[in-house]
Formats: structure tokens, C-alpha cells, sequence
């Protein structure tokens, strides 16, 4: 076997082993929430009688490993429980979030990836000079406000004042691809504001770090033009960081933008866990929560692998 | 033509200024009396319903959770849609009457115990099917149903048997209730195809509007009810409830003219949403209040004097400025005000007087400070209004100590629980609605321990008297009674503000009994 699919297998491996042990984490703590299920559901006209009957009819009476072992063996076969609060099937409730979610996170890491690799390349090239002092200030400044406080004065600048984009992003199935990029301007402008510093100034970081090298000094001897020099010679050599960086951005687009979303009224995932989370309802945090789980070690994993594969030393292992 | 005489003309229509008036504005303008009329009938055209058009609304108060079971509804955006799709019984007026709706005319019993509802004919549900009394029968049924999870449980346990008499629905009651149509018109008591047994959740009712689009916590998407039987309402060809919960959100989708309209306006702000363009802020005077309450049966405030002392030494007019930034109206220690029917206009208002509230301190013998709890959960500002309150105690010498209490859980472990702390109510259609629910000896929810039997004889005898002058003079002594025994401390009542855009809503009617004219803001506006 290739080293680097034995690497790249293994990591997938230590991810999965990974999320089961989440899985195990998140039903013990609701497991350990004061009141059950049946008490949620039953609420303040429990009688004990009707406690007992619904235990048993849901399967509470068991003990909790045969219950979580049900509990993995619906998730692993697609069927995540139902809702509560509502008694909607959990699965297709959450697949129409998750795509909003990811639409959201999409857009936004299409334009936070690019855009602050090259903002942090600038700030190299021009480092301790007005480019990189100016850049710093704003993203520094931009990354310090609180999310819906930027939400807030975009709202006012481009929604209000001059109208440009709607201040409600309120997108639904039946509206074109070119809509929904409109609805979701002013939330993208913010979750791309917040982030670009991180990457950006890890990008910066990375890079000078790299130019210490010598061959860099070789590269600057034979004559090379700067930009040359750092798009060819340092970048290479700071993917990894940079990934890694990018990737907790990336995972923060996905499971913690619920601000962004109630500011802009955002029909994701993190609106539809508050709004259960406050019923208590308990099989859609589970789910909830183990989505989050794989999309922060799934991005983790990606990480992983890409400085593996960016990287000879590992590439190729003595 | 003139913009300024189109403005008179508005006013005119608007009954803001006289006929004659505007003739007079018109001649200054060099028009002719003739032209003049005509303008002022194209005014007047324009005050009665449009028909066409979408409404958008943008409202705080719903959750991915919700449900189109009218049972299940408990938040401002469910109460919206249930309104807007369904009909009830019976429903309140604007000025504070009970009207009929699905009844046609309801009759009582000379003791208020039988009541006969006759049930209008021709109504069609969204599916096609014809209305009839058993459909109003299950309804019922279903919500007073001992396992049944409906918001309206607890009002419908008087009932002590139901059935259908040809086209009527009678109800038979425990004891006497000259209120049942009030109860009936409950948001929760839509009526819907055979009770909604078979399934509640299926959003068919016999609303001007239907449901197109259902997305909870979203949006929802209704289009008019071609078949609805009542022609005066529902003007709009679509409406659509956008839920945006963050007040400043909805504010700016309001001011952008993403939606026309808004409700539960921050009065904070309100003055300020006000010089937006084209913008109307309207508040109402509602039954809710935000009060502190006292255990009338624990020490220290089982004594008399000392809460007269601590209901004058609240400053309520302060209250309303600071608190409520003017939007709202001074509380008299009783639960109710001007807003419900049969209310006694006449009892005298309280206000601060700290050198009496001084005299009944020092009469009550008590010494020390007096232990206040309190958190913004309980109303918002709660926090510093017992500082306020605090304050306007000290200059009549008293004492009291504010402890803050965590948010999370205040309901369960504060208040009804601690013998002082702040509190609110959303208010009730009716007095006997209000004192039956939180001020007779058994009531549940007595959170002033008031338990006096006179005060509950009163209650309880009022109720089953249909002759309303004798009514009114018995809530008029039970009202006194609580001003002057009670443990609540009322110091204001907060009104309901909304707000829409005057270029895109018209017909606009204060309702007192609930936010958005009631919850039938879509029913009875039409686009401007």
C-alpha cells in the first residue's frame, strides 16, 4: 500500500472512531439532562400512570446502552427520530436546513478562501508597510465586532439607506440559484468579514515564517521578483498552516453562525437547534449535535490530509 | 393635481378635517368647488377595501417548533396564522364587545347556564366540505378532551355537557357564565372539519385566507378563500408571514419595504421608527400589565399597612416614562383597566404619595428592609423598575432590597413561589377572565395569595348575572376591593405597538384585545 493512503486511511479511521465516541458523549449528556423524554412530551399534565405507559411504549424502561445502540443503528440507517415538539420526522426536517446551512457556508467559504489567501500574501509582500498596516487595521477591526452589530450597520448602509441587497434572506426551494445569491448578500458580507482575518493573517504569518529560509535567500539571489518568489517558493511550504486555519473558519460557517441567521433571518441549522433546544427536544439535539460533530472532524480530517499530501516530508516518508 | 389638496383630500376622507374645511383649503389652492368634490370622492372611494395585492408580515414570535394544530399554539406567530386561516365562534370586537362569527347569534339561559349557539349556514372549509354544528361540536370536544394538550383546556373545564340541536351547538354549564361567548372566541378554538379529530394538524379551516406554504418558523404563504362567507374581509390576494424574530431585523425589513408590516415594536425605539418615511407606529392600549407582587398571607405583608404603603410608594408615571417610554398607561392595583367591558371608569387612580405611604409604614410596625426579587424575565426593564421603585420607596422611608434573580428559570423557582417579586400578566377579554385566573382562594395561579371569600362571592356571583348595569357595580366593588386589600402592586399597563408602511397598508383598526387588530391585521387591511 501507497504510505499516503495508508496515512489518508488512517486518518479517515481515527475520524470515524472519533465521532462514535461524540455519539456516546452526546446521548450520555442527554441522558443525564434532569427529566426524560416522556416527561417532555407528557409536560405539566404528567400523572405517573401516563409517565409509566409512554416509558414503556417508547422503550424508555430499557437500559440506556441497548437505547443507544437503537439509537446509532436508526442514525446509521438514515432515521434520526422524530421531532417532539412537533412530531415531524427529524431526517427530512433537518436535510432542507442543512442545505441552507451549507448554501450559506458555501458562498461564503468561495469568497473567505481565496480573498484572504491573497490579502495575506499582500501583507507578506508588503510587510511593516502601509498595504499591510491598513489590511491588518480592517480585518483586525472587522474580526473584534460582534457579529450582529456588523449585521446591524450593513443592514442600515445597504438595506436601508441605499438598498441593494434585502435586509430578510428568507430563501426557500422555489427560488432561482441567482436569488438566493442575492437573498444571502448581506449575511455572506458578514460571515466573510468576521473571517477573512483568521486565515488572513495566519496566511501573513506562515509565509514570513517561510521567508527566513535559506532557499529563499537562493530563490531572492538568482534574481526572482518578490510576488514570484512567495506565490512559488514560501506558499507551498505554508499550506499546512493555512489549511488548518481555513478548515475551523470553514466548521464555523457551518455549526456556529446562529447570530448571523436570526439577524437575517436565515432558515439554518443553528435557528432550528435553538428553537428545539428550548422544547427540549431531545432527539433533535442528538442529531443536531452529531452533524456538527462530523462536519467539525470531517473538516478536520480534510485538514489533515491536505497538509499529508502538501507537504514531501510526509509525502514521502523515510 | 396638487399634491397638498390629494393631502387635504386624505384628511377629509380620513374624517380629520371637515368637509367645509377642505372646500376652503381648495379655494385658497384656486379650485373650483366642482373639481374640488370630485377630488374629494376619489378620497373617499380610496377609504373603502381595495381588493388585490400581497401583504407581507414581518413577525417576532415563532419557532421551528410551531404547529398548524390550533391546540398546540402558543406563540404570537401560530396565533397570527390560526386567525388569519380559521374562524371561531364568536370573536371581540374592537371596541371590546363580544361579536358573532361562525354563530350566527348565540342565546342564554335566564342563569347564564345554557347556551344556545346557532351556527351559520353556508360556511365552506378550504377542502369543500360544508360547515355544520357537529364540525363545532367536535371542535369543542376535542379541546376540553381530559387528555388533551389544547391552550384552551383550562377555560373550557366549566363546561358540563354539549350537543347539537339541529343548526344550534348548546352548552350546558357547571355554574352560571354570562361570559362563555368571550371564552369561545379563544385563539385556540378555530373550528375546523370534524373537530380536527382525524388530523388536527391539516390547516384546512373556514378562514378568508388558506394555507399555500407552511414552512414553521419560516414562513407561511396564504392565499385568499374564493368561497369564504364573508365578503367584507380578506382583501389581499396573498399574505405572507415571514417570521423575524430580532426586533431590529424587523425593524429594518419594515423600513427597506421587504414587509409592510410589523409587530411587538421595542418602545425604546418606537419614537425613532417613527421618523422613518412612510411609516405609521401605532400603539394600543392593551389588557397587559407589568406589576409586583405581594403574598397578601406572608410575613411581612400580610399586614394591610404595609402594602397600601408600598402601592403608594411606587411612582407610576415614572414607570410609564422610563420603563415603557411613554407607551402605556398608569395601573390602579387592579388587574384590569379602561380596555376590558364593564369597567368602572369612576374608582379613583392611586398615585405616589410618599408622606401617606410613610404613615401606613409606621402604623404597619414593620422595621428593616423589604426583599424585592426580580429579573428581566418577569417584564422587560424589570431590573430597573424595582430600582425605580426602590428609590421612590426610600423618600417615604422605606427600605427595600432588590435581589436579582437568574433568568432561567424565574417562572419555576421565583415567581408564585417568593412572597415579593416583579411579575407580569398578557391581561384577559373579561374581568371574570382575569380575577377567575389569578385572584380567587383557588385559583392556580394566585400569585398574591388574595384570598378573600367576599371578594370571591363577588367574583363567582357576577359571573352568572346577565343584567350588566348590576354587573358592572359588582366588578366596580370587587375591583375597589383588590385596589385596596389586594397584594398586587400594578403600576402600568404596556401597550401593544405595531407598525406598518400607510404606502402599501390601509383600514388599520386599534383592537385592544391582541396584538395586530386582534390577530386579524390580514383579515380586515387591504393595500393602500
Amino acid at each position: 500500500m501507497h504510505p499516503v493512503l495508508k496515512l489518508v486511511t488512517q486518518r479517515v479511521a481515527l475520524g470515524i472512531l472519533l465521532l462514535l465516541a461524540v455519539s456516546v458523549l452526546i446521548f450520555a449528556g442527554t441522558q443525564i439532562l434532569p427529566g426524560d423524554v416522556a416527561q417532555a412530551i407528557l409536560g405539566q399534565q404528567a400523572t405517573p400512570q401516563a409517565l409509566a405507559n409512554l416509558r414503556a411504549q417508547m422503550g424508555l424502561n430499557q437500559p440506556a446502552y441497548i437505547r443507544y445502540f437503537q439509537w446509532l443503528f436508526g442514525v446509521l440507517h438514515g432515521d434520526l427520530g422524530k421531532s417532539l415538539a412537533n412530531g415531524q420526522d427529524i431526517a427530512t426536517e433537518i436535510g432542507g436546513r442543512l442545505a441552507n446551512t451549507l448554501f450559506l457556508a458555501g458562498v461564503s467559504a468561495a469568497i473567505i478562501a481565496p480573498l484572504s489567501v491573497l490579502l495575506g500574501l499582500v501583507s507578506a509582500l508588503y510587510e511593516g508597510r502601509w498595504p499591510d498596516k491598513v489590511l491588518s487595521a480592517i480585518t483586525l477591526a472587522t474580526v473584534s465586532l460582534p457579529e450582529f452589530l456588523l449585521g446591524y450597520i450593513l443592514m442600515f448602509f445597504l438595506a436601508v439607506e441605499y438598498p441593494i441587497a434585502p435586509s430578510v434572506s428568507t430563501v426557500f426551494d422555489s427560488m432561482s440559484f441567482w436569488e438566493k445569491l442575492h437573498a444571502v448578500t448581506l449575511p455572506v458580507m458578514v460571515l466573510v468579514l468576521v473571517s477573512v482575518g483568521h486565515t488572513m493573517r495566519m496566511t501573513r504569518a506562515a509565509i514570513l515564517n517561510v521567508m527566513q529560509s535559506a532557499y529563499i535567500e537562493t530563490a531572492e539571489l538568482k534574481g526572482l521578483r518578490p510576488f514570484r518568489i512567495i506565490w512559488r517558493h514560501a506558499f507551498p511550504n505554508a499550506i499546512s498552516p493555512i489549511v488548518n486555519v481555513l478548515m475551523v473558519d470553514l466548521a464555523y460557517l457551518v455549526v456556529g453562525v446562529v447570530v448571523t441567521e436570526v439577524v437575517f433571518v436565515y432558515p439554518g441549522m443553528g435557528q432550528y437547534l435553538v428553537d428545539h433546544v428550548a422544547k427540549r427536544d431531545v432527539p433533535v439535539v442528538q442529531a443536531v449535535g452529531l452533524i456538527f460533530a462530523a462536519v467539525y472532524i470531517g473538516l478536520n480530517v480534510v485538514a489533515d490530509v491536505v497538509s499529508i499530501l502538501a507537504n514531501p516530508r510526509l509525502r514521502h516518508p523515510k | 393635481m396638487s399634491d397638498e389638496l390629494n393631502h387635504f383630500a386624505g384628511r377629509v376622507a380620513a374624517g380629520l378635517i371637515s368637509r367645509r374645511a377642505f372646500l376652503g383649503r381648495a379655494a385658497a389652492l384656486g379650485v373650483g368647488a366642482a373639481m374640488a368634490d370630485t377630488l374629494l370622492g376619489t378620497a373617499a372611494r380610496a377609504a373603502t377595501p381595495k381588493k388585490g395585492g400581497t401583504l407581507m408580515m414581518g413577525l417576532g414570535g415563532g419557532e421551528s417548533t410551531n404547529s398548524l394544530d390550533p391546540a398546540l399554539a402558543a406563540s404570537q406567530v401560530p396565533f397570527m396564522y390560526i386567525s388569519t386561516i380559521g374562524n371561531y365562534l364568536t370573536t371581540v370586537a374592537a371596541n371590546g364587545d363580544i361579536e358573532p362569527s361562525l354563530a350566527e347569534s348565540f342565546t342564554s339561559s335566564p342563569d347564564a347556564k345554557v347556551w344556545t349557539f346557532k351556527i351559520r349556514k353556508g360556511v365552506e372549509f378550504h377542502n369543500g366540505k360544508t360547515m355544520t354544528a357537529d364540525d363545532v361540536l367536535k371542535t369543542i370536544q376535542r379541546h376540553s378532551d381530559k387528555k388533551s394538550k389544547s391552550g384552551a383546556f383550562g377555560i373550557l373545564q366549566s363546561i358540563e355537557s354539549m350537543k347539537v340541536d339541529g343548526d344550534n351547538f348548546v352548552v350546558t354549564l357547571k355554574s352560571g357564565n354570562a361570559d362563555l361567548p368571550y371564552l369561545l372566541a379563544d385563539y385556540h378554538l378555530a373550528i375546523q372539519p370534524n373537530g380536527g379529530m382525524d388530523k388536527p394538524d391539516s390547516g384546512i379551516f373556514t378562514g378568508p385566507y388558506k394555507l399555500k406554504t407552511f414552512e414553521p418558523g419560516v414562513r407561511v404563504v396564504m392565499e385568499k378563500f374564493a368561497n369564504h362567507w364573508d365578503s367584507s374581509v380578506g382583501h389581499f390576494d396573498t399574505v405572507t408571514m415571514l417570521v423575524i424574530n430580532d426586533a431590529t431585523a424587523r425593524n429594518a425589513a419594515l423600513q427597506s419595504g421587504q414587509v409592510h408590516m410589523v409587530n411587538s415594536v421595542d418602545p425604546k425605539v418606537a419614537n425613532l421608527l417613527k421618523r422613518a418615511p412612510n411609516v405609521t407606529v401605532d400603539a394600543v392600549q392593551g389588557h397587559g400589565f407589568y406589576c409586583f407582587n405581594m403574598f397578601c398571607d406572608t410575613d411581612p405583608f400580610s399586614s394591610n399597612d404595609l402594602r397600601m404603603a408600598l402601592k403608594l410608594a411606587i411612582n407610576r408615571e415614572e414607570m410609564v416614562q422610563k420603563i415603557l417610554s411613554g407607551y402605556g398607561s398608569v395601573g390602579n392595583d387592579m388587574p384590569v383597566n379602561a380596555s376590558v367591558p364593564l369597567f368602572d371608569s369612576s374608582i379613583p387612580q392611586r398615585t405616589y404619595d410618599p408622606e401617606k405611604a410613610a404613615f401606613h409604614y409606621k402604623k404597619s410596625g414593620h422595621s428593616g428592609s423589604v426583599l424585592l426579587r426580580t429579573s428581566d424575565a418577569a417584564f422587560p426593564g424589570a431590573v430597573d423598575a424595582a430600582a425605580l421603585f426602590q428609590q421612590s420607596a426610600k423618600k417615604a422611608g422605606i427600605d427595600i432590597t432588590i435581589k436579582r434573580e437568574p433568568a432561567d428559570g424565574y417562572w419555576n423557582d421565583v415567581w408564585n413561589k417568593q412572597p415579593f417579586s416583579a411579575s407580569y400578566w398578557g391581561g384577559r377579554p373579561t374581568q371574570d377572565q382575569m380575577y377567575s385566573t389569578a385572584y380567587l382562594s383557588s385559583a392556580a395561579w394566585n400569585d398574591t395569595r388574595f384570598k378573600v371569600p367576599g371578594f370571591d362571592k363577588l367574583i363567582v356571583e357576577a359571573r352568572a348575572e346577565l343584567d350588566k348595569a348590576k354587573r358592572k357595580q359588582m366588578y366596580s366593588e370587587a375591583g375597589r376591593m383588590m385596589r385596596d386589600e389586594g397584594g398586587l402592586i400594578n403600576p402600568m399597563f404596556n401597550n401593544f405597538i405595531s407598525a406598518y408602511r400607510k404606502d402599501k397598508v390601509a383600514g388599520w383598526v386599534d383592537n385592544a384585545n391582541q396584538d395586530m387588530m386582534n390577530g386579524l391585521a390580514a383579515v380586515k387591511c387591504w393595500q393602500a
